[in-house]
Parts: structure tokens; C-alpha cells; sequence
């Protein structure tokens, strides 16, 4: 116990000596430990200037693009840097009207309103079914949908786009909807039946017992159970869905009014190459970001247990 | 065998023969199979005092509570994924609905096209580097904020103040659409208006400035690092947590014998946090093997200048869809299966070691 003592006092010494002296110079050699004190407190100074560095690596270019939303396109061409002169939410309504970001917006919209409530619930119908009944095939059922973790969408993407097509789900709303809730149910219903597995059976029993039929158990028993689960997996989905580009881009590229968010960004990206018109681009990839920030500021603890449960399990 | 408990156990509990057991008919059977599609409240009065009733039910549940998740997954994702092994075997062009059977000719065909190569060569970069950078930075900063602060009274470690602000800001790009990140990324790397060479010019380094994407020799270090830049956060919260649920008193022990950070980092955080970071380096790679947004939306002409960030989801993309070949990019596809396996394989078999429980 005495040497953390000791390296506890150094420290504070050092700490007096900081304030007066430059920081990173040399500490004044203590009695005690100066090696390890004088490691420790470079160690530290060198880990705070690289953790505020990666703070503007980060954050920067986001930054950046927002500032620069709300400046004149004339004035970003050549000088990348620079405040708004006047306060003036031109490239907005360009943005919105004109480059259509706001019918994308709700054309992203609409088909997360369908993707992602269907995601979970027949998710999670599937994950109950594995996770608490025994019968023949239980085990190939959950394979199935484990397997299809591991493999590359984009190997499957050809035939895919032509078994859209023969079921004419090709550019239309429903065709992304069902291909999302696909695609997200592998990962879905993995972890929902490992959840599910974690719930105590008892109650259900009783319910049983009451004389609840199998579905009411679920819904009104063993789904509000599930919430903690159905919240991470909820994010997950949310995300993984509103920011797809692939799908869409396979699936739904033909007509142009049917456009999500994340193809009408990558659109006025290449046609502001023509236009040279910066400000609509920024405009439009803030309106874009700035809502999935400040919602996952509100609801940070919640986003990043979502997020990493996937890689931990 | 005569006093196996099993034996002895099933015989009385076998179907017990009942008095007033009617037949089973043909009729009955037909009752059973409609309850089976019929919703509950249409079962019919006989089968719902049935016997067998209680398992029917069961089975009944069953079979509608997986049918539309089965048949959905089963037509969207697994039918296709079988299909591709086939198109694979094909001259198809994706256009047509007429195409013959030409064995592994496309698979002969990708040995003598170069811009498949160019494709594998630029993704296996990825492959190995992305996870290295990646993880190695995640983890540095994930034991900066975790014991990179000063030592305070009793605590043999302590995380640098400001820890919960650095992993959400460190977390944001996780949260946006790689369609976002390759617009804002193609405007950072822009050699006019990107800040990137703005920063260069105003530090006087006039000579370092870039036209960043379409010079063949950088752009695919400017894709790595988008990619790297990408996935830090998410691996700095993932690691900060693994970190977190070390015992403390490990550390103390460390530092009392007298270990300095560094040693305390490789011979007791990085040991006791080794599965987190082997399934994280999986997952990386697998994320790299997939790096289509970002080359697709950000490079010029989606894996130019030439070929120089051509990677190989991007070049089946192109065959794809753009040339007409549906066949010969089926059969790229089933090759980077191949490869995402053996990654996967190579992974699994570096992992032999045991679990360290704590």
C-alpha cells in the first residue's frame, strides 16, 4: 500500500510544479519514483492531446459541413473556411425543394414505417417460436437464420434483383419494405432467441394455466418482458435501415421519384459536381445528419449498447 | 434390461387403452388438419376436446408464428444465395431469360482478368489493414480514456475526465449513413474547396497538397483511412466496456509490483480483453471485405482513377449491373464468399487459446 501512497504525494507535487512550469517539461526529479511520475505524467499528457485530436478528426468534418450549410456557395468555392456572413437559410429551402431532399426524406421515411415494426415483430414471433418450444426442426430453423449473419448480401444480390422481379417487387414501396425486413431478420432473431432463452418461463406458465391462448401469452406476457431486448435490437434495425444503401441502390433505382434519403444524398453529390453549388450539398447532407445526432445525443447510453450488442454476441 | 428405470417407467404411461375410444376415421383426420390453418377461435368443438388437443395447439402456434418470417427469409435471402452458385455455372447476362451452362468457365475467365485482380489486390489491403489500424487506435484510445488519467487517491486507475464526452463524440460517424460519410469525406478530400488541403496551405506545406482522389497512388490510402475513420468509435465504446469489466484490483496488483502503463496494457488489459477483440477484428474484416458505399459514392467513377480503388464488391456491382454479365459477377461474388470464409477460418484457428474467466 505504501508505494501507491508515495506515487499518490509525487503526484501532487507534480501537479503544483505544472502550474507553474510548462506542462511536458521534465517534472522536478521526486524522492520517490520519479520514473514511473515522470512517465506518467508525459504518458498523460500525451494521451489527452490525442484523445482532443481525434475529437476534431471526428467531429470536424461534420462540423464543418454544418457550418458551411449555412454560408453562400459563392463564398465556400476557394475558401473551405470561413463563418456565415448573414444568417440565411437559402441553401435549405434549395436543398429541400429543389434537390427534392425532403421527398426523399419521406420516402425513407414511409418505408421505415413499415420495415421496421414488421422487422420486429415477425423477428421477434420467430425467436420466441426457437427460443421456447421444443419440436423436430427446431434446431435447423435457427441455423438458418444464424447462417445467414456470416454471408455477403452482396453475393446474393444478382438473383435477388431477378426473384424481385419475377414477384414484380422491383421499385416499389412494399418490394424495399419486405427486402429490408428480410435482410434484417438473420441478426434479429439471433438475438431475440438468445433473449428470449434468458427469460424465466414461469410466468408464461401461469398465463397458460389462466387459460391464455399461445398468442396471447406472447403478446401480452412474454413481449413486454422483452423490452430491454426489443429496445437494442429497435436501434439496431432503426439505423441499419435508415441508412442502407445497397438495397436500395440494387432494388429501387429505376424511377427517381421513389428515391430514399441515402441515394438523393449520393445523386446531389454528383450533380453538384456539375452545378458547383456547395451550399445545396451541405444543406442537404445536414438536414440528413442532424436529426440521427441529436436523437442519439438524447439517447447515447441506449444507441451504443444497441450498436456494440451486435459485434459481442 | 428388465430393470432398465426406462423401460420400467414407460410401460404404464404408454397410450393407455381407453374404454370409450371411438375409431379414428378418415373424417377426424380432416378435422385435425383444418383446425391446423383455421385460426383458434374457429376450432371445431370435437377437436377442441380432443385428446391430442393440447398438441395440436402447440403445433398450430407453431407453424403460423414461423411461416411468414420462414417464407420471407426463405424466398428473399436464402433462395437467391443458392441461386447465385448456380448463375454462377452460367454465360448469363441478367437481361435475357435465356442463358446456357458453361461450367467453370467464368471462374477460368477471372484468372485472365486483371481487373479482378486489381479488385482482390485492393480489398485484401483492406482486409489486412483496415482491422490493424482500426483496432490498434480503437484500443489506444479506449485505455487512454479508461487508465490514461492521473492517479488519484486509492484508485490504482483512472479514466482521463471527460470520458463519456470523448466516446460520443468519438461515436458519431457510427450513427450516420455511409452515404453520408462518402459525400462529406469526397468534399473533405476535394483539392479546391476540402479543408484537408486548405490546412496544408495555411501550415505553409504548399508542396503536401493533393488532388487527393485523383491521384492513383493515394486514393486507396484516402478509402482505408474513411474506412478506418468509420469504425474508431464504435471499437472505442466497445473495447472501453470490455475494459471496464476487468476487476479493478487486477490493476492493483500490477501496479504494486511495480508495472508502468504500457506493461500494464499488453500483459494484463489486452490478455483479459482478447475475445472482445478477436470477434471486433472479425467483424472489421468483414466490414472491409464490404467497403462498396464509400468506394462507390466517394472515388471517381466509382473505384477510379483506373482500377486504383477498385474493390472487388464494387467490380461484381459493375458486372453486374452496368455490363450486363450477371453470370460472371455471380461467380466474383462466390469467390469473395470464398475468401470472407477463409478469413473467418484463419481467425477461428488463431483464437486456440482458452477463455480467461474473471
Amino acid at each position: 500500500m505504501s508505494g501507491e501512497i508515495q506515487v499518490t504525494s509525487a503526484t501532487q507535487r507534480t501537479r503544483d510544479d505544472r502550474s507553474a512550469d510548462v506542462v511536458g517539461k521534465a517534472p522536478a526529479p521526486a524522492p520517490a519514483k520519479p520514473a514511473r511520475d515522470a512517465q506518467g505524467v508525459t504518458l498523460n499528457v500525451f494521451s489527452n492531446a490525442f484523445l482532443v485530436l481525434w475529437v476534431v478528426m471526428a467531429a470536424g468534418p461534420l462540423v464543418w459541413v454544418m457550418v458551411n450549410s449555412l454560408r453562400e456557395s459563392s463564398d465556400i468555392t476557394g475558401s473551405p473556411f470561413g463563418w456565415p456572413t448573414s444568417l440565411s437559410f437559402e441553401n435549405f429551402t434549395n436543398a429541400w425543394s429543389d434537390a427534392n431532399i425532403g421527398k426523399y426524406a419521406l420516402n425513407s421515411l414511409i418505408i421505415l414505417c413499415g420495415s421496421l415494426p414488421g422487422t420486429m415483430l415477425l423477428g421477434s414471433m420467430a425467436a420466441y417460436v426457437i427460443a421456447r418450444f421444443t419440436f423436430r426442426g427446431n434446431r435447423v430453423v435457427y441455423m438458418l437464420f444464424a447462417g445467414g449473419m456470416m454471408f455477403p448480401i452482396i453475393l446474393a444480390v444478382v438473383p435477388l434483383f431477378f426473384v424481385m422481379d419475377n414477384f414484380a417487387l422491383l421499385d416499389t414501396r412494399h418490394g424495399i419494405i419486405l427486402a429490408y425486413i428480410a435482410y434484417s431478420l438473420p441478426f434479429t432473431t439471433f438475438f431475440m432467441t438468445s433473449f428470449f432463452r434468458t427469460l424465466p418461463g414461469s410466468v408464461a406458465e401461469a398465463a397458460l394455466i389462466d387459460g391464455a391462448s399461445h398468442t396471447r401469452t406472447f403478446f401480452q406476457i412474454m413481449l413486454p418482458m422483452a423490452k430491454p431486448g426489443l429496445i437494442s435490437i429497435g436501434i439496431f434495425n432503426f439505423l441499419g435501415q435508415w441508412n442502407q444503401y445497397f438495397l436500395p441502390l440494387a432494388l429501387n433505382s429505376t424511377d427517381p421519384d421513389k428515391a430514399l434519403l441515402t441515394q438523393g444524398l449520393a445523386e446531389l453529390s454528383v450533380n453538384q459536381g456539375y452545378e458547383g453549388d456547395w451550399g445545396a450539398l451541405f444543406a442537404g447532407l445536414t438536414i440528413a445528419m442532424l436529426p440521427i445526432l441529436l436523437v442519439y445525443m438524447v439517447f447515447q447510453r441506449q444507441v451504443q449498447e444497441g450498436l456494440t450488442a451486435g459485434a459481442v454476441k | 434390461m428388465a430393470n432398465d428405470v426406462r423401460a420400467v417407467d414407460t410401460e404404464p404411461t404408454g397410450p393407455a387403452p381407453r374404454k370409450d375410444a371411438r375409431r379414428a376415421s378418415f373424417g377426424d383426420y380432416l378435422l385435425f388438419a383444418a383446425t391446423l390453418v383455421l385460426p383458434p377461435r374457429f376450432t371445431p368443438e370435437r377437436v377442441r376436446y380432443d385428446r391430442r388437443y393440447r398438441t395440436l395447439d402447440k403445433y398450430r402456434f407453431i407453424c403460423w408464428f414461423l411461416l411468414a418470417p420462414v417464407v420471407l427469409y426463405a424466398v428473399l435471402v436464402i433462395s437467391p444465395f443458392f441461386q447465385a452458385f448456380y448463375y454462377s455455372l452460367t454465360d448469363w447476362s441478367g437481361f435475357s431469360s435465356e442463358f446456357s451452362f458453361v461450367g467453370l468457365d467464368n471462374y477460368e475467365r477471372m484468372l485472365d482478368d486483371s481487373d479482378f485482380w486489381a479488385s482482390v489486390k485492393n480489398s485484401l489491403l483492406l482486409l489486412i489493414v483496415a482491422p490493424l489500424a482500426t483496432l490498434g487506435l480503437g484500443l489506444f484510445f479506449a485505455f487512454m480514456l479508461q487508465a490514461g488519467g492521473r492517479h488519484r487517491k486509492s484508485e490504482a486507475i483512472s479514466g482521463v475526465r471527460g470520458a463519456k464526452f470523448y466516446k460520443v463524440v468519438y461515436f458519431f460517424p457510427q450513427v450516420l449513413s455511409v452515404a453520408i460519410i462518402g459525400v462529406v469525406w469526397g468534399a473533405m478530400y476535394d483539392p479546391i474547396t476540402g479543408p484537408i488541403n486548405e490546412v496544408l496551405r495555411t501550415a505553409g506545406l504548399e508542396s503536401w497538397t493533393q488532388n487527393w482522389l485523383a491521384n492513383p497512388d493515394i486514393a486507396m490510402l484516402c478509402v482505408l483511412f474513411v474506412l478506418c475513420w468509420m469504425f474508431i468509435g464504435f471499437y472505442v465504446v466497445l473495447f472501453s466496456a470490455a475494459m471496464g469489466s476487468v476487476p479493478k484490483d487486477i490493476y492493483e496488483a500490477a501496479l504494486l509490483d511495480g508495472a508502468s502503463r504500457p506493461t500494464t496494457f499488453f500483459r494484463v488489459t489486452l490478455p483479459l480483453i482478447w475475445d472482445t477483440v478477436h470477434t471486433g477484428w472479425i467483424y472489421m474484416g468483414i466490414q472491409a471485405l464490404d467497403a462498396f458505399a464509400i468506394v462507390h459514392i466517394m472515388t471517381i467513377n466509382a473505384g477510379g482513377p483506373g482500377n486504383s480503388t477498385l474493390v472487388t464488391p464494387v467490380y461484381l456491382y459493375k458486372k453486374a449491373f452496368d455490363s450486363g454479365q450477371a453470370g460472371y459477377a455471380t461467380a466474383v461474388g462466390v469467390v469473395l464468399l470464398i475468401i470472407t470464409m477463409i478469413f473467418a477460418a484463419v481467425m477461428m484457428l488463431f483464437n486456440r487459446r482458452e477463455r480467461i474467466e474473471y
